[in-house]
């Protein structure tokens, strides 16, 4: 046995120890990761943990408007009475959910694209790698409200149009990360045993650059949150008794500076929020791609 | 013996640049023929560069000659299409040079292997069951054993990654097998023991080789006939101990002769320390 193989079984668990290793290097991407955790565990259990789960489905109290946030109410009430910590626990699950949705099927889309231009290259790559610089020079947050002003308020539809203006940067990263591994020895060994065109990216391109796209999606989740919010904001996005953090900072706008509370929670958990996957985003770069590291 | 595989008159020429730009020509091969019989060692010498890593790529039907024709078992491989271009990938297979970058990092040992039995397994007709028997007994084939088939290629020195390779490439059962440098990585001991595995199989299997290398000392000891090529084009071919003992062409002498000798004493470097 060669002394490089260490003993047996695992050079894999070997390999993700390490890595997590190097990942708990840096403490501002534990941070990033606890935050992440935090806020999706609460988002899961809003409905049992919230104290007025009633009030997400578009119940108030008008005998407890603008309540200052107390013992009772620790992020106090809005203009309807209903508990802002609710709204903001239910937003989350809006918000969270679409943000992420988005990213996956942003980076499905784009990975699709990206890796048969790559692959393929001539026409099919100018065709389709033209199509996308074209689709990149349409501001994204204003084709996502044309988009999303055309179908109609709902969240799927909101997750789809964020989509139509997110895959881009997916295709053009795929698509070079593709080229440069098509023409490795062992994706030329699999062409001389006869793999197909689906075969040869499934199985052998698209597996060894899966890295790049895992740290461009979690980055990318705190940037689709906070657009998922400017399209609430702007009165777009999900539709109202729903909460959802944009359109919560949109309503409270009305009522600032007197009544802050409504507006600073909602924000709050927005810039966590990105905040936090932004921090574990590059975290994970640290880990996967090293190229790119300081 | 009848020719397995040949070469017509094959011109390979490259265009640099996209499809916007002219760029400048390069002639790969230049009106290449060649004749490689069944059952024999065919070895290819050139230098880096010289136009045979093209050589092979056309030899696998990877890509097609510029002009000229290229037949295996006697078919034109140019016209073959769909199922018979996958039959033929069958019978054609090659061990690369570089045993670190030619498997596939993310796959097991076993997922390597196996592959080309999944590819052709219409024509091979082997379930998973009776592909992993046979991915163990191909191991044992090539001096490694079942308890390799859950691991990865990291986990495995060169020799025995270039062990995998062969493995991998007679998975699907084939006639001929180009070897592309397939020592040139590999320590001088581990190369000696992997070119005694060729020489076995050759035997075990009724191979076919293409033998592609730099080093003449491991052709010499391989093969029965030599191609020297050179710059695209074959300067001289002949049985291979006649072309060593009197090479005809310039280039050959001036290869053979930049041979290093195993004679300690005549090393050039010895002189220069003493």
């Amino acid at each position: 046995m060669s002394a490089a193989a260490p003993t047996m079984a695992s050079a894999r668990g070997e390999a993700l120890k390490r890595g997590f290793y190097r990942f708990r290097q840096s403490w501002l991407s534990l941070v990033g990761l606890a935050i992440v955790v935090a806020l999706a565990g609460l988002a899961l259990l809003a409905p049992w943990i919230a104290p007025h789960p009633e009030h997400a489905a578009g119940g108030f109290a008008m005998n407890a408007r603008f309540a200052p946030p107390s013992r009772v109410a620790w992020f106090g009430t809005n203009e309807l009475g209903q508990d802002v910590l609710t709204l903001v626990l239910m937003g989350a699950r809006v918000s969270l959910f679409a943000g992420v949705a988005v990213v996956a099927m942003a980076a499905a889309l784009g990975a699709a694209v990206g890796a048969v231009a790559g692959f393929f290259g001539r026409w099919v790559d100018e065709a389709l790698m033209r199509l996308t610089d074209l689709w990149l020079t349409l501001p994204g947050l204003i084709l996502a409200m044309a988009i999303a002003a055309a179908m109609g308020p709902g969240v799927g539809n909101m997750i789809f149009a964020i989509t139509l203006t997110w895959w881009p940067g997916y295709a053009r990263l795929v698509r070079g990360e593709v080229m440069a591994r098509k023409e490795e020895v062992y994706v030329q060994a699999a062409r001389a045993l006869g793999a197909s065109p689906a075969r040869l990216i499934l199985r052998h391109i698209l597996p060894n650059v899966v890295s790049p796209i895992i740290v461009k999606m979690s980055l990318d989740v705190g940037f689709a949150i906070l657009t998922v919010a400017s399209l609430g904001f702007v009165g777009i996005g999900v539709k109202p008794p729903t909460p959802e953090w944009g359109s919560l900072l949109s309503n409270a706008r009305g009522y600032l500076p007197d009544y802050w509370w409504t507006a600073i929670f909602p924000g709050l958990a927005i810039f966590l929020s990105v905040f936090g996957f932004n921090l574990l985003g590059d975290g994970l770069r640290d880990v996967l791609d090293p190229r790119a590291r300081r | 013996m009848s020719a397995l595989l040949q070469l017509e008159n094959v011109t390979r020429v490259y265009r640099g640049g996209g499809p916007f730009s002219q760029g400048a020509e390069i002639v790969a091969l230049d009106d290449v023929s060649l004749s490689v019989a069944r059952g024999s060692c065919f070895g290819v010498v050139g230098e880096s560069g010289s136009g045979k890593t093209t050589l092979t790529r056309i030899a696998l039907g990877l890509e097609a000659p510029t002009r000229g024709r290229v037949t295996f078992d006697g078919v034109d491989v140019a016209g073959l299409r769909g199922a018979a271009r996958k039959r033929l990938r069958r019978r054609v297979q090659i061990v690369f040079q570089d045993p670190y970058a030619s498997l596939d990092p993310r796959m097991s040992v076993h997922d390597i292997v196996a592959e080309g039995m999944v590819i052709h397994r219409d024509s091979l007709g082997l379930d998973a069951r009776a592909r992993t028997a046979r991915v163990v007994e191909l191991l044992g084939l090539v001096g490694l054993g079942a308890q390799h088939l859950n691991r990865y290629p990291h986990e495995f020195s060169g020799g025995q990654r270039q062990r995998i390779c062969i493995a991998r490439a007679l998975a699907v059962e084939p006639e001929l097998l180009i070897l592309d440098e397939p020592t040139s990585a590999l320590d001088v001991s581990v190369q000696a023991q992997v070119l005694a595995l060729f020489e076995e199989l050759k035997a075990r299997l009724d191979l076919t080789y293409v033998f592609i290398s730099h080093d003449l000392g491991v052709v010499r000891y391989v093969c029965d006939r030599v191609a020297v090529i050179h710059r695209g084009r074959i300067v001289e071919e002949n049985e291979a101990t006649r072309l060593f003992a009197a090479p005809q062409s310039a280039h050959a002498r001036e290869l053979i002769a930049a041979m290093p000798d195993p004679d300690p004493d005549r090393s050039p470097f010895r002189r220069a320390v003493l």
